[in-house]
């Protein structure tokens, strides 16, 4: 007893003061992008080295946040300085075209509806689902349960059965051995229910679309409610997310 | 040519013609003989389909003396006689070789699909069960209580107590190996990252020291230690996370929540030299693609020096508590002959009293000439595999150290960012790197034209997931958790 109080007095208090105090990442994080000035004619250096097949090419790239992995490899070719990404980690959108970005975004606005900031305002209970995701999107919401975000104190927890559950969250590429098990545990939900795509995959089957036992995305089976882009999202991008969907920032 | 001859070293390529082609029979004497007689183990085997004839390859090693020879034999009439009576350790190897390629391993003793039944030649599903009055059946999954991914644990019990448990996996499958296929573009390194995204950085290195062996790219001394530093970050991070949750699954909360939260500032120091928590990014074909300066290199010292105590603190009160102990102590044994027997790696092998370790074996990059410490256990069981966990964790921190003063010292020296990816055709490469799990092996064989013609990743939790099946036998069902996670092994890293 003696040694659990000591240590608890060498590791401190863990919580962080998110959301009064905007969280401090890595100088090197990767977040919005912002589109801006002219491309170089006929240059398609961007839409070639995307490994996910993320850029759209007109007159000026448009970049699919849901595809997206963050690599920052086309801002790395791109000589003309038009692709920049900056530290913004709030990126969560509650409609597919939202996560369309071809020029400055400066924030995203309020995603709160009022009916479901009624029905679940108070208390959101989540069944995780990993379809085919690769463990780095499912340890980041693990994660959230940890003291540094600790989500029980918005109200949020991840339930261990759909029958206690308000929707799911949903990660990896809903590849074919999945669909099913991902579809039994949506119906095993009772209405109303939200559903949430987690990540690159979940969104547009990510770096794995074009492999045959993937999917295009989560909202190729369900309605998706809101989407989390990242590979894998941040947890400050997620816990953003949830308590922007939820009206309590 | 007689024997399997060259010899290789980790990592390394060879126009395919050099690989003694035997025949079926010779191949697998010489294999039985290299295992059973030469301390060689099998590191790989599969089938790969040249000039339109399928062969059977394998790669052996040896521990003790860092060789690694490869052989194969051409496959007449889509069959040949199974060898896993003689070579329990390639039981699944070779029921993926008649998933993947439909080459029947004749009396093979327990022919069932691997990952994908519909695909498979054979859509036989039928768990193993014990039959009697007094047995009955437990199902669990695909879909788990948990944040996890996906995987289906059959048990037949007597009471409480197992019987057997067979372990059904594949819901992760989503074609990883055959997305690798053909000319090499940005996309593979990135689906290789996420092949098991907790190990992304053993992973991309291995693809990287194959790319780099085919294309004969040399990196610089910068470049290894920057790969060296993050591996080992993804190790303790992954370590400090599994105490905590092994803690979690005893209801020693304390060190459950400590761990949880200590596990996440490593990440962000990875974060802070990928811009990743995971990693992704950091490796590109020869090289690295982030650098680490002076500046940033004396950051992390700094912060790895303060959150070492923390962490060894938060380890510590775990394994100061008895009744902590009285759970782990002979839980989940595994003795070291089954490690030779079925081929376990990495950490399982470590805590059976067995050293399989790519850094010391197979040393590549920076690990080449290093004194690395190393952490052993004799008891087998899941105190043994938290300690090795803890020990590793120690070993680390003082290596993550050193890796950064020698990076110091060369701080100023440019990372060079190289892409050249045409591949030599008709080569087979073959790299391994030690993720915290094991060793990961990754092997590229190309066609006529340079375009990938077969890629074989083998995830040490390829070998391991019968470890937790076997270590459940005899035990309680209500150990399973912790067992399980005594060995945390990945679903998306076999199903591939
Ligand atoms: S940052 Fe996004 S859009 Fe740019 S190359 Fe990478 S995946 Fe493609
Ligand atoms: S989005 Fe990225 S991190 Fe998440 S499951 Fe897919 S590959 Fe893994």
């Amino acid at each position: 007893m003696f040694f659990i109080l000591k240590e608890r007095w060498i590791q401190g208090y863990n919580t962080s003061a998110f959301p009064k105090v905007a969280p401090i990442l890595s100088p090197r994080f990767v977040g919005t992008p912002q589109i801006k000035g002219a491309c170089a004619t006929n240059c398609t250096a961007c839409k070639d080295i995307c490994p996910s097949d993320a850029i759209k090419l007109e007159t000026k790239p448009m970049i699919d946040l849901g595809r997206c992995i963050f690599c920052k490899d086309c801002e790395d070719v791109c000589e003309e300085g038009v692709i920049s990404f900056s530290n913004e980690y709030r990126l969560a959108q509650t409609s597919r075209e939202a996560l369309h970005v071809s020029g400055e975004i400066e924030h995203i606005g309020m995603l709160v509806k009022r009916e479901i900031r009624a029905l679940f305002g108070r208390s959101l209970q989540l069944r995780q689902i990993s379809a085919g995701g690769c463990n780095a999107c499912e340890a980041d919401l693990n994660v959230l349960g940890t003291p540094t975000y600790d989500l029980a104190r918005f109200g949020i927890s991840f339930a261990a059965s759909p029958r206690h559950s308000d929707g799911i969250i949903v990660t990896g590429p809903i590849n074919e051995h999945m669909r099913e098990p991902l579809l039994r545990t949506y119906e095993a939900i009772s209405e109303p229910k939200i559903v949430i795509a987690s990540g690159a995959c979940a969104i547009s089957g990510g770096i794995f679309h074009a492999n045959d036992v993937c999917s295009q995305g989560l909202d190729t089976l369900l309605h998706v409610d809101l989407y989390i882009p990242g590979c894998p999202p941040h947890p400050y991008t997620t816990l953003h997310a949830l308590l922007n969907y939820l009206g309590k920032l | 040519m007689e024997d399997f001859k060259p010899f290789f070293t980790n990592p390394f390529a060879s126009p395919i013609d050099a690989i003694p082609l035997l025949s079926e029979d010779l191949f697998w004497d010489k294999v039985i003989l290299a295992v059973n007689e030469e301390q060689f183990r099998v590191l790989s085997l599969f089938s790969a389909s040249l000039k339109q004839t399928w062969q059977i390859w394998i790669v052996l090693g040896n521990d003790a003396t860092g060789l690694i020879k490869v052989g194969r034999f051409r496959v007449v009439d889509n069959a040949y006689t199974s060898r896993t009576e003689l070579l329990s350790c390639i039981h699944l190897f070779e029921r993926e070789i008649y998933e993947q390629s439909g080459i029947l391993p004749r009396n093979h003793p327990w022919l069932k699909p691997v990952r994908s039944p519909h695909q498979s030649a054979c859509s036989q599903m039928d768990f193993y069960s014990i039959e009697g009055e007094d047995i009955h059946e437990v199902a669990v999954g695909p879909v788990h209580a948990g944040i996890i991914e996906p995987g289906h644990f059959r048990f037949q019990c007597y009471g409480e107590k197992v019987g057997h448990l067979e372990i059904s996996l594949g819901y992760q499958h989503r074609g990883v190996e055959k997305a690798l296929l053909g000319m090499p573009k940005a996309n593979h390194l990135k689906q290789v990252e996420a092949l098991c995204g907790d190990s992304t950085t053993a992973h991309s290195t291995c693809y990287a020291q194959n790319m780099e062996a085919l294309t004969g790219i040399k990196i610089s001394e910068k470049e290894a230690l920057i790969r060296a530093i993050l591996l080992e970050l993804e190790r303790i991070a992954n370590h400090v996370g599994d105490i905590g949750a092994l803690s979690g699954d005893v209801a020693f909360l304390t060190t459950a929540s400590y761990c949880g939260k200590l596990r996440g500032n490593i990440l962000n120091l990875t974060a802070q030299i990928t811009g990743n928590r995971f990693g992704r990014g950091g490796i590109c074909i020869g090289g690295t693609r982030y650098d680490i300066d002076y500046a940033l290199a004396q950051t992390l010292k700094t912060q790895l020096k303060a959150l070492q105590p923390k962490i060894m603190g938060a380890i510590e009160l775990f394994f100061r508590s008895p009744s902590v102990l009285d759970r782990l102590e002979k839980t989940g044994i595994i003795p070291q002959e089954w490690v030779m027997a079925y081929g376990f790696t990495g950490l399982v092998a470590k805590a059976s009293n067995c050293l399989r370790d790519v850094r010391t074996s197979y040393p590549y990059g920076s690990y080449i000439d290093r004194d690395l410490k190393t952490s052993l256990e004799k008891s087998g069981d899941v105190f043994a595999r938290a300690k090795v966990r803890k020990e590793e964790i120690l070993i680390c921190f003082e290596l993550v150290q050193t890796l950064l003063k020698e990076l110091e010292m060369i701080a100023h020296v440019q990372i060079q960012k190289q892409q050249n990816t045409a591949l030599p055709a008709e080569y087979f490469s073959f790299s391994m790197s030690e993720g915290w799990r094991g060793g990961v092996a990754h092997t590229i064989i190309t066609d006529d034209k340079g375009d990938i013609q077969r890629y074989k990743v083998v995830d040490p939790s390829f070998f391991n997931w019968t470890a937790l099946s076997l270590a459940m036998r005899d035990g309680q069902i209500s150990d399973f958790p912790l067992c399980n996670k005594s060995f945390n092994l990945s679903y998306c890293g076999f199903d591939l």
